[in-house]
């Protein structure tokens, strides 16, 4: 059997890929408001294709969630391989929060188009405050606040995704 | 270079106090600012009025953290302040011995409504350096978050800027002078040199639970402060009122216009804290919070002059707020409606001259003023004759007011001067009880509103019966502040407003003489006798009473007395035509919270009554 053919269904997929979205976000969006962290993937992601607040917030969940979906078959595929366990979830979670941090987050002022950097300051498109090194410049908390959430995220579909 | 000079030099100005008139005011509506003749910004909370403060120098020259921009020679900081015309954007003008050396621009800005496409931080404080001569400056950024209570070590972002980070709070400062952090790592502080003709820029952005925004400066700093401007002049432009002493009412209305928190309609009393009543007393008050009586009379005076968008947002907050506790109201709320209100002493801060404690929260959201009722329904009168429109929920609002008035207005209660002792039977009160019915009683009769006549009626004739059996002092010929008392209350003054008495009636014109006979001090009043409260301390005359006392004359037709006590007046704003609570006897200089939008009230109802007297060689209708 291919792997494909050993994943789950599709509709399958969508159920437990959304409520593990769901669960990212509202623990995300509850550190942001209960003042853990600031960063907020929806709106870094929504920036990148518009400056309007308001629609970026709109775009910015849209964009996550539909990024949360894709996750699912890449968590799918893993978990075909090493087998679906909780544990197992929060442990691939935690690698692709580990992977966010270090390397997604730092890179945005590289690949943002609407994200300063500290190397050139800011321009009129320019203007949003970089992450820096693990999200540190949201917060002290943010590596632990978006850890928590990716774990989470593996959990819900490591969890509940049926073997 | 140059820090440690700077630090010297800073330390020598820790040690002077400067007036509380010595101020200017920036704001965006949300929040506020206060910036010093020298340049120095001491007061900024963040990130509405009643927010902790990330700048409390007025409060605690050593500790509360400020941010300052001056010439670094001393024989170039004599300086004036102006605002760029019609707006709340502030020149201060450093002069040297051959002309202005330095000018500094201050404004919180205000993106114009197409601005949407551009993504900005929740607030920004924007300040211009321009030097006409060559002038070295003297930059100090020292950020105290929470009232100096927090300490936070300032960060660099790289060219980005300067940061301080307090919980969820991120302040940033960006700049193209070249500033440095101190070794405490608590300030960023330069000497610079600066051009003639050169321009530079400090840009301080906040946001709250979100991602830091950090703005451009140059000619995009400069574009924003043209913006800001523009949308000042453009609000200044809709003021209807052209009569005499036009400057001073419009800059009364926009000081007002600022102190408006602009997410809810909300009016605060004045955006600072704990400025005290007596110089070194504990008299100290924390205004930052919406008073349903003086935002009342704010919004009169707004429908007077015209502005019937504040008067919408603010009968709008009202329903809003109101409708956990209605038909009971508190006497005070916070911007966004807030009920509870707790009240601290902050041991973080010297106080004012060392006037102490420093409090913040306000004990008097428990206090129980039975005027606040009066004034709520006048105010929805007067909006609705304005041609305002109330909703159902509003109508609703209004009759439950009349019935709570009914039930109350027999018991004491602590006055609109919020006496922390025990509750008395204050005439001034149980007039606005009686104008409480009398207005929804109005209302009902052009059909606005049903309410039961008979019980209305019944009650407001009860009520008379009672001030003037108690009320009024026949010795004296005048109404007196509480029952059975013999004691002048400005508040009083109030009576022809309120629609109780023609303003010529002989017991008017007897309070009239008794009040300015006892309470008078030049054209200043006290609002009553100086020390007949419990506190500590001798207060100075009371800003808006002093006022009163001219809207007064003026109604009763002595306008001549009237324009000659309002142009004395006049002269105790301070150099922006500020005023603050009370104005000292002896100095004539302001005292208590600063600016004060109460006073600023009083003075714009004054204007337009002198010029309704001077019109019609009569008074204002009530």
């Amino acid at each position: 059997m291919t792997l494909l053919e050993q994943m789950p269904d599709l509709l399958t997929l969508l159920v437990w890929g959304l409520a593990a979205s769901m669960v990212m976000v509202a623990i995300q969006s509850g550190s942001q408001h209960a003042g853990l962290s600031r960063l907020s993937l929806p709106f870094l992601f929504g920036t990148y294709f518009t400056a309007n607040r308001s629609r970026a917030h709109i775009i910015g969940f849209i964009t996550y969630l539909i990024g949360g979906w894709t996750f699912t078959f890449i968590y799918a595929g893993i978990f075909v391989r090493v087998g679906t366990n909780w544990w197992i979830g929060a442990i691939v979670g935690f690698i692709h929060g580990l992977f966010l941090l270090l390397f997604m987050l730092p890179a945005m002022p590289h690949v943002h188009p609407r994200m300063a950097s500290e190397y050139d300051g800011p321009t009129d498109t320019r203007r949003i405050e970089p992450p820096g090194f693990l999200g540190l410049n949201y917060g002290y908390r943010t590596p632990l606040t978006t850890l928590a959430s990716q774990i989470a995220y593996g959990i819900v579909l490591g969890g509940f995704l049926p073997s | 270079m140059s820090t440690r000079e700077a630090s010297a030099s800073a330390g020598k100005a820790r040690d002077t106090w400067p007036a509380i008139g010595d101020y200017g005011l920036i704001g965006d509506s949300r929040t506020a600012a206060l910036v010093g003749l020298d340049g120095g910004i001491d007061w900024l909370c963040l990130p509405n009025f009643s927010g902790p403060a990330f700048f409390a120098r007025l409060l605690d020259r050593q500790r509360g953290g400020y941010f300052q921009v001056r010439p670094a020679h001393p024989s170039q900081r004599r300086a004036d302040q102006t605002y760029v015309a019609d707006s709340n954007v502030l020149e201060t003008r450093f002069r040297s011995g051959t002309g202005v050396a330095l000018r500094l621009t201050d404004a919180m800005t205000i993106p114009p409504s197409a601005a949407a496409e551009q993504l900005r931080p929740q607030r920004e404080l924007l300040r211009k350096v321009e030097a006409l001569e060559d002038t070295e400056i003297e930059i100090i950024f020292e950020p105290r978050p929470d009232y100096a209570r927090a300490r936070t070590a300032l960060r660099r972002y790289g060219k980005l800027g300067w940061t301080c980070s307090y919980r969820d709070h991120f302040l940033l400062l960006h700049t193209d002078l070249p500033v440095e952090l101190t070794e405490d790592r608590q300030s960023v502080r330069a000497i610079v040199r600066l051009q003639r003709g050169e321009r530079r820029f400090l840009s301080l952005s906040y946001v709250r639970r979100d991602i830091g925004i950090i703005l451009p400066l140059g000619n995009s700093a400069e574009q924003r402060l043209i913006e800001t401007r523009d949308w000042w002049r453009d609000w200044s432009s809709h003021c209807r009122y052209q009569g005499p002493y036009r400057e001073a009412v419009l800059r009364s209305a926009l000081t007002l216009k600022l102190l408006t928190f602009c997410l809810s309609g909300a009016v605060v009393a004045a955006p600072t804290t704990s400025l005290p009543e007596a110089v070194g007393s504990s008299r100290n008050w924390d205004y930052r919070y919406c008073w349903l009586r003086d935002a009342s009379l704010t919004l009169d005076a707004f429908v007077d002059l015209g502005y019937h968008s504040e008067a919408d947002e603010f009968i709008g907050w009202l329903l809003y707020t109101t409708a956990l506790s209605r038909p009971k109201l508190q006497v005070l709320y916070d911007v966004y409606g807030e009920s509870r209100i707790p009240e601290h002493s902050l041991e973080s801060l010297q106080g004012y001259r060392d006037s102490r404690p420093v409090r913040i929260g306000n004990a008097a959201w428990r206090q129980t003023q039975l005027d606040v009722y009066g004034m709520v329904v006048m105010a929805a009168a007067d909006y609705v004759r304005a041609g305002g429109r109330i909703s159902r929920d509003g109508r609703k609002m209004l009759l439950g007011f009349g019935k709570l008035v009914c039930q109350l207005w027999r018991d004491p209660d602590h006055g609109l001067w919020e006496a922390r002792g025990r509750k008395r039977h204050h005439t001034h009160s149980k007039v606005t009880c009686w104008a409480a019915l009398n207005s929804l009683l109005a209302l009902a009769e052009e059909r606005h509103l049903q309410v039961p006549e008979d019980g209305f009626r019944g009650e407001l004739s009860a009520i008379r019966d009672a001030i003037e059996a108690k009320g009024f002092d026949r010795e004296l010929n005048s109404y007196t502040d509480t029952f059975d008392s013999n004691e002048p209350d400005a508040s009083l003054l109030l009576m022809p407003r309120f629609g109780y008495l023609p303003p010529d009636d002989p017991r008017m014109l007897g309070t009239i003489r008794y009040i300015l006979d006892k309470l008078s001090s030049g054209p200043l009043l006290y609002r009553y006798p100086p020390g007949s409260d419990e506190l500590a301390g001798k207060e100075a005359p009371f800003g808006i009473c002093s006022f009163w006392a001219v809207e007064a004359l003026a109604r009763a037709g002595r306008v001549e007395e009237a324009t000659e006590r309002f142009e004395q007046l006049l002269e105790h704003a301070n150099h922006l035509g500020l005023y603050s609570e009370e104005i000292s006897a002896d100095t004539g200089e302001a005292i208590g919270n600063f600016p004060q939008a109460f006073t600023h009230v009083g003075l714009i109802n004054a204007a337009l009554s002198l010029a309704a007297a001077s019109e019609h060689g009569g008074s204002k209708p009530t």
